[in-house]
């Protein structure tokens, strides 16, 4: 065998280590749009259902508006990523549901599960202090997590929200812009530094 | 001195030949250790898929990493469906890794 046969055996052995055990094709679209949706669920719960100056009173109609609101935000942030990621696959000829997809995503849920469960019983007994700290360290726990199985730095942006969580809860009545922080500007500064490489 | 790094040198090459493993030297049995060295264990469509081979194709270079004791089979019924896991053997995974520096030496060389 030749050099040029030996570069080639290292290179195809990188390419499906990489294939075989990593998730590619998140778009960096995704992210913006997932930014997008976060600071206008915001603007909407800041001047229509948040009273000024006051708590929100649990049950109360304007508590269950914002419970909504955060549902139908995460709701179009997944719908939006899983289209846009779809057409990313089939650009690139790959498959978007396989072992690397399920196991992506197993290890995404095991602490977004964990935090969601937990904020919600702390919800039902009236602790909501600290529900936009707990969702900005969860949700940065599990894209920790996530990240060994996909290639890009979406660590870094794990690790932000996790910092951007501690902060918030040392900061009490902050909550609401750290969460804009977290889950708008930062989804769009990530997202739009993901696109302008995937440009590249 | 000289002579002992001569020596040496050539004791290397010899070296490098020795661990560059002939059963690594087709595309396919290389791609199949690569799968599996990154993953804990990989089922045959999933193999075919990453692969690009055909059935066949794929069972025979299977069969001799699995004679050589590279890979270790596995087999099993999900629901009726019979179903076949691979993983990488201690020994395989070894010998893909000296396979490994032996090519990144190669390359060094010249």
């Amino acid at each position: 065998m030749s050099e040029q046969d030996y570069l080639k055996d290292i290179s195809e052995i990188k390419n499906l280590m990489n294939r075989s055990s990593r998730f590619i094709s998140l778009s960096g679209l995704s992210g913006i749009f997932a930014g997008i949706y976060a600071l206008i669920g915001a603007s909407i719960a800041y001047f229509f259902l948040l009273p000024e100056g006051e708590y929100v009173v649990l049950h109360s109609w304007n508590f269950k508006m914002l419970i909504g609101l955060l549902i139908a935000v995460a709701v179009l942030s997944v719908v939006t990523a899983y289209l846009l990621t779809t057409r990313k696959a089939k650009k690139n000829n790959a498959k978007i549901w396989d072992a690397t997809t399920r196991r992506l995503l197993f290890n995404f849920l095991i602490p977004l599960v964990t935090g969601g469960i937990y904020i919600l019983i702390k919800l039902n007994s009236q602790h909501y202090g600290l529900t936009a700290s707990l969702m900005l360290i969860f949700y940065g726990l599990a894209l920790v997590n996530a990240s060994k199985y996909t290639i890009g730095n979406v660590k870094y942006l794990g690790y932000i929200e996790i910092v951007a969580g501690l902060t918030c809860a040392a900061f009490p009545g902050y909550g609401f812009w750290f969460w804009i922080f977290g889950f708008g500007v930062m989804h769009i500064a990530y997202g739009s530094f993901m696109w302008i490489q995937e440009k590249k | 001195m000289e002579a002992s790094c001569g020596y040496k040198r050539k004791n290397d090459a010899v070296g490098i030949i020795e661990n560059i493993n002939k059963l690594f030297d087709h595309r396919i049995r290389l791609g199949i250790m690569s799968i599996l060295m990154v993953n804990e264990d990989a089922d045959f469509n999933r193999l075919k898929e990453l692969l690009e081979v055909t059935d066949g194709n794929l069972a025979s270079h299977l069969k001799a990493l699995e004679k050589e004791g590279y890979i270790l089979v596995q087999k099993q019924f999900i629901g009726r469906k019979p179903n076949t896991r691979y993983s990488a053997t201690k020994l395989g995974k070894n010998a893909f890794k000296k396979h490994i520096e032996a090519l990144e030496k190669l390359i060094r060389k010249k």
